[in-house]
């Protein structure tokens, strides 16, 4: 652990995402190359062997996710990266790792699909990540940064909560976020107490139990009780870790919901329409599973009015309807994938105009 | 008295689900007195694939690390990486090595990785009810090739000892075979050898063992076993393919 930093360094975000995992004690790092998350094998494969730690090119993405569930079996910090494809080919490892209840993060810089899709900027990998994405019905930890900065912090965050609950952790953002530079400022890794690895594979040794990593549960019941017990995680994880931001909500009559980059572009929409007249507000969920589900509960109990604006065709619009109050109106705003489909700020500014302007009247309180 | 034979203390007091005449219990075996022999049970993680092997955490009184169908050499090398002080191998069978994993082996013998694969052989998938297998003999019936493997349109069965031996990240590569006593006993020292190579990092280490299958070949234990002489090391020959201490 270094001595605190407060220096700034002008990085990309792929970068952050890398120096994070140094700082974060990460030892092994597997991956295969694709765009648009290749600096962040790149830095690795320059910096971690510096520390003692392991880079290894992987013959694919399937071999870099089993390499990552070794690695975190035997008890080590570990992280993949990669983008669509690549994390379509992981999900099996995914799922593998979520049945044997171990840690590990994956990096996923998304990129446009189906298929091969393109190398620009995408949302639509959401309800991979958010829904587990593998089989046999779990979840998984996601975290969806929105500046250079958050790539660092939410990186070193994703291996402090996937050793503590024993889920993997995905940080989930897309091509602006990974190839934008911002000055950052390198933060040193948080002190969180975290439990002990007490049931890695190490070597047994001599005089201590057996242990096995595995995802195999043939019990009577077995299976049924692992699912009620990760249920009741997935429950503590919502309970202690939903994370979001909220901008200028206190007194909005509309809120514009978005994550990752489309919140950036959202904000200057919000900004705009301020400047205005108009009561509009952000709110940003930073964490999409948990899903920040009370705080948006809260926001419509004042607010009846959403917009929620994705790189997609409306995916974590989904959770934001299951999230707020039932006279809560959410409106969509969607940009499919698609080269040149980032939208402007002026663009999301009439989106809100338009649906500010036809708003119904708050109705008043007549008992 | 002079015990002569006892239980590996690598293995755990228990009764084994592999059917009568199978050789999978005859390797895990093997394998455990290897571990024995050279002192290693404390320091080893073992790699269990999916097959009928996939119990191998309920038979050897080891860590292991379960390991999605053919990803075993893959998750060996993560666990390896992160702990190279330690001796991992991964114990496979050939749909899981020579199909589903032929890219994680392939990659992992090349890379040279510091592990053990024992690939138990038994020319079709044990597990799921004997189907083709990537080592299925030419002509050999099996339940999804039941006018017998066709060569011109699946292939001739890999020799995956041969093939191996031709990477230069290999240090140690043999064919075995446990349908005599003689052939067990050399089974035996090679795959102490395998073990022995690891232990003084020469690189990757591989065993094929040829078993038998007597459930789905239809045979006996008995007329399996005459199977494995008669058809099984004509085809796959034994010996060691590779040998760095001969280099
Ligand atoms: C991805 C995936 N595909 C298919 C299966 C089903 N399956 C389980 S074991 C097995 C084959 C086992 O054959 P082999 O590796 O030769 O081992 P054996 O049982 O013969 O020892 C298959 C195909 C699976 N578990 N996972
Ligand atoms: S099905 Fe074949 S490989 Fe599996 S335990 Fe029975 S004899 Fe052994
Ligand atoms: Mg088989």
């Amino acid at each position: 652990m270094n001595s605190p930093v407060t220096e700034k360094i002008f990085v990309k975000g792929n970068e952050a995402v890398a120096m994070a995992a140094l700082e974060a004690g990460c030892r092994c790092y597997f991956g295969y190359p694709i765009t648009p998350q290749s600096d962040i094998p790149e830095y690795l494969s320059r910096e971690l062997p510096k520390t003692g730690g392991e880079f290894l090119q992987a013959e694919s993405e399937i071999g870099a996710i089993n390499m990552l569930l070794g690695a975190s079996a035997a008890g080590v910090r570990a992280m993949t990266s990669s983008s669509g494809p690549g994390i379509s080919l992981k999900q099996e490892g995914i799922s593998y790792m979520a049945g044997s209840e171990l840690p590990g993060v994956i990096v996923d810089i998304m990129r446009q699909g189906p298929g091969l899709g393109g190398i620009d900027a995408s949302q639509a990998d959401y309800f991979q990540a958010t829904r587990g994405g593998g089989h046999g019905g779990y979840r998984i930890i996601v975290l969806a940064p929105n500046s250079v900065q958050e790539m660092y912090d939410l990186t070193m965050l994703a291996f402090d909560l996937s050793d503590l609950y024993r889920i993997p952790a995905m940080v989930l953002a897309d091509s602006v976020i990974g190839q934008m530079k911002e000055s950052i400022v390198a933060n040193a890794r948080p002190e969180v107490v975290l439990p002990e690895k007490g049931w890695a594979v190490r070597g047994r040794g001599e005089g201590t139990e057996q242990n096995v990593v595995k995802s195999l549960k043939l019990g009577d019941g077995e299976m049924e009780k692992f699912h009620w017990m990760m249920h009741d995680r997935y429950q503590l994880l919502a309970d202690k870790e939903n994370r979001w931001e909220e901008y200028q909500t206190d007194d909005a009559e509309l809120i514009v919901t978005a994550f990752g980059s489309t919140s950036r572009i959202s904000k200057t929409a919000v900004t705009m329409a301020r400047e205005a007249g108009m009561k509009v507000g952000l709110m940003r969920p930073v964490t999409l599973f948990p899903f920040p589900k009370p705080a948006y509960a809260a926001l419509s109990e004042r607010c009846k009015l959403f917009l929620t604006i994705e790189l997609s065709t409306g995916q974590m619009v989904d959770d934001v309807r299951l999230s707020v109050a039932r006279d809560a109106e959410v409106a969509f705003y969607g940009r499919p994938p698609g080269a040149g489909s980032l939208p402007t700020p002026e663009e999301l500014f009439e989106q809100i105009a338009h649906r500010y302007r036809a708003r119904p009247a708050v109705a008043e309180v007549t008992l | 008295m002079k015990q002569v034979f006892t239980r590996p203390e690598s293995l755990k007091d228990v009764p084994t689900h592999f059917c009568p005449g199978c050789n999978h219990g005859t390797v895990h075996r093997l394998v455990g007195e290897a571990i024995d022999d050279l002192g290693l049970r404390s320091e080893t993680i073992g790699v269990a694939s999916v097959g009928c092997s996939v119990f191998l955490y309920g038979y050897f009184d080891i860590d292991v690390i379960e390991a999605p169908h053919g990803r075993a050499p893959a998750v060996a090398t993560g666990a390896k990486r992160a702990r190279p002080d330690r001796i991992v191998f991964t114990y496979q069978g050939d749909g899981d090595l020579a199909a589903i994993g032929m890219s994680e082996i392939i990659h992992s013998a090349n890379r040279g990785e510091d592990i053990t694969v024992i690939f138990v052989n038994n020319t079709t998938y044990g597990m799921t009810g004997g189907q083709m297998a990537p080592t299925t003999l030419p002509g050999q019936k099996t339940s999804t090739s039941p006018y017998g493997r066709d060569v011109s349109k699946d292939g001739a069965p890999f020799k995956m000892a041969e093939l191996l031996a031709g990477l230069d990240g290999v240090a140690f590569s043999a064919r075995v075979s446990l349908d005599s006593p003689k052939n067990v006993l050399m089974a035996k020292k090679l795959i102490k050898t395998a073990f022995q190579y690891q232990v003084e990092k020469k690189g990757f280490s591989f065993i094929e063992a040829l078993s038998s299958c007597p459930t789905n070949w239809g045979m006996s234990p008995l007329a399996a076993n005459q199977r494995v002489t008669d058809e099984m090391v004509p085809y796959f020959p034994l010996g060691t393919y590779k040998n760095r201490a001969d280099l």
